[in-house]
């Protein structure tokens, strides 16, 4: 299960006295089991800062998150998170970086080395089990990110623009694996993107988001038919109108 | 076989060459311009300095082993022993506190006056502490040289201890990495390792320097650098030669191993890093 319920959360980061930002502004939203969500927003209206905020790396000022209806208060291996930057850790190989998680978990090295070929073979590395990450290209990486969460199984994946730094090609390739994996695993994910194009191709839900304070300004829901096709006219309407919302949003 | 090694050696032909040039206009030098065995010992009275000395024996008169050996090796014995004495120490104390004092922002706090207070001080400077307190023994020479080594070592696990980068830490502990013990062992240490392989470099340098200059201040009746002030006294600035070239050769080895060890073994991993 992976029913994820954000309700009334607000977050300040409070510089020094008088300064002061207020990344998250009273946000509710739910999210239910296996679905995909995507944050949509202005760079700076909070996006990262809600999903670390479930992450349980920081928490809200106000306001609580709750996983399958328990409260969330620190990072725990139910919530799989992959970063914007390259966060593998550079001093293991690709194998040990997957079964990092598992190890925690006490699962003996021979056992999770063996399950770990399962998530390598998801994301197509199985050959580079031995290489270190400075062998590995950007797009590789960002897919041994993804084995090295999928490895604790959590009941959801958290996503933080996770193929922004990659090349329009890589980009679509990746898209299209992390939709069968989703459909695969039966997770519920969450995934921050700034391209609206991305959002459209992936979920079922779009949540808007407002710059300064950050509010949630509209949800919409995608019924666009699996699996879809990146420029089918209802696509293309989809697209065209949350760009102009979003256009707006940056005009204010 | 010795087809390999003859590549090996044309492979290093420019390195071999710069060395035997050297060496010939040393030898040049001593004997047509300096003429004086005193001030400069020519390459050919080292070597026959060197080959007398090994034919020398020394007791080699440590607690209860009663050794005849030749007197270069046990002036070599009780060097090293000086020497690992102070760097294993050294090793044990300042990696740990390097690493508290990283990760704890207030035990850094509380440690760092002091150590910006001692760190000054010359190593040398401790020698009359360190013969009143521990003696002539070995452990007053592995003492300055633990005095030494101690704060690079200190400063370079603290620097890496704060420089580990954020997103690894926090990836950890998402993965359920969670207590500071498991991302201290985890995380902040492989992360740092770089930092604190340079740092045991530095501080083999500068306990190599302090090992010379308190075996010479006389904390130990043994050793390469005493020998070095011994023959001093006794005009053999061959022998003084000799032990001076042993000196640099044994501390380029163990600086060849330790890096062929630590970049080799432990930081494969940064293959893809220039430095
Ligand atoms: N640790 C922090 N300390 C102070 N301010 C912060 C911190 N983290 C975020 N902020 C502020 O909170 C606001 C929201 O930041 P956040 O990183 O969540 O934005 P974002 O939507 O992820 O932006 P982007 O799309 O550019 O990544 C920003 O104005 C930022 O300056
Ligand atoms: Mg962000």
């Amino acid at each position: 299960m992976g029913k994820v319920k954000v309700v009334n959360v607000s977050r300040r980061f409070i510089k020094d006295k008088d300064t002061s930002t207020l990344a998250l502004d009273n946000i509710s939203m739910e999210v239910d089991d296996k679905e995909f969500v995507c944050f949509v927003g202005p760079s700076g209206c909070g996006k990262t800062t809600l999903l670390r905020i479930i992450s349980g790396l920081d928490s809200p000022d106000e306001g609580e998150v709750y996983l399958d209806g328990i409260k969330i208060e620190s990072p725990g291996p139910d919530r799989g998170m992959v970063f914007q930057e390259y966060s593998l850790f550079p001093w293991k190989s690709v194998a040990d970086n997957v079964i990092f998680g598992p190890r925690m978990r006490g699962i003996k090295k021979k056992d999770a080395l063996e399950e770990a070929e399962k998530y390598l073979e998801l994301v197509g590395l199985q050959q580079f089990r031995h290489s270190f990450p400075y062998e590995l290209s950007g797009g590789m990486k960002q897919r041994v990110a993804i084995a090295r969460a999928l490895a604790n199984e959590p009941s959801v994946l958290l996503m933080d623009e996770p193929f922004g730094a990659l090349d329009a090609q890589t980009r679509n390739i990746l898209q299209q694996e992390l939709l069968d994996i989703w459909k695969k695993k039966h997770i519920t994910i969450l995934f921050v993107t700034h391209s609206v194009d991305e959002a459209v191709f992936l979920a079922d839900k779009i949540v808007l988001m407002s710059a300064r304070p950050g509010k949630i300004k509209e949800v919409i829901n995608v019924d666009l038919p699996r699996p879809r096709e990146r420029t089918s006219p209802e696509a293309n309407v989809l697209r065209d109108r949350i760009l102009k919302s979003l256009l707006k949003e940056q005009n204010k | 076989m010795i087809k390999k090694l003859f590549q090996n050696l044309s492979s290093k032909s420019v390195e071999i060459i710069s060395i035997c040039s050297a060496i010939i206009l040393w030898q040049l030098i001593a004997v047509y311009i300096v003429k004086n065995q005193f001030y400069l010992p020519s390459f050919t009275d080292v070597t026959l300095a060197f080959v007398e000395l090994w034919s020398k024996d020394a007791k080699l008169g440590l607690m209860d082993l009663d050794y005849q050996l030749p007197v270069l090796l046990v002036d070599l014995i009780y060097s090293l022993l000086h020497f690992w004495i102070g760097l294993l120490s050294a090793l044990a104390i300042g990696i740990p506190v390097g690493m508290i004092m990283g990760w704890f922002r207030t035990i850094d706090r509380v440690v760092d006056p002091l150590i910006e207070i001692v760190r000054p001080i010359p190593p040398l400077a401790w020698i009359p502490f360190a013969i009143i307190w521990i003696g002539l023994n070995p452990l007053a020479a592995g003492f300055l040289i633990f005095i030494g080594a101690v704060f690079p070592i200190i400063i370079n696990t603290f620097t890496g201890f704060k420089s580990v980068s954020r997103v690894y830490v926090e990836a950890a502990k998402v993965l359920g990495c969670n207590t500071d013990r498991e991302l201290i062992r985890y995380v902040a240490l492989p992360s740092a390792l770089p930092s604190i392989a340079a740092g045991i470099r530095i501080a083999m340098g500068v306990g190599w320097m302090c090992l010379v200059a308190a075996e010479m201040f006389g904390v130990s009746r043994n050793g390469l650098g005493y020998k070095i002030w011994h023959h001093y006294y006794l005009h053999n600035m061959d022998l003084v030669l000799v032990y001076m070239l042993i000196l640099g050769f044994l501390g380029l080895f163990i600086d060849r191993v330790l890096r062929y060890y630590i970049d080799g073994k432990l930081l494969k991993w940064r293959k893809g890093v220039v430095i």
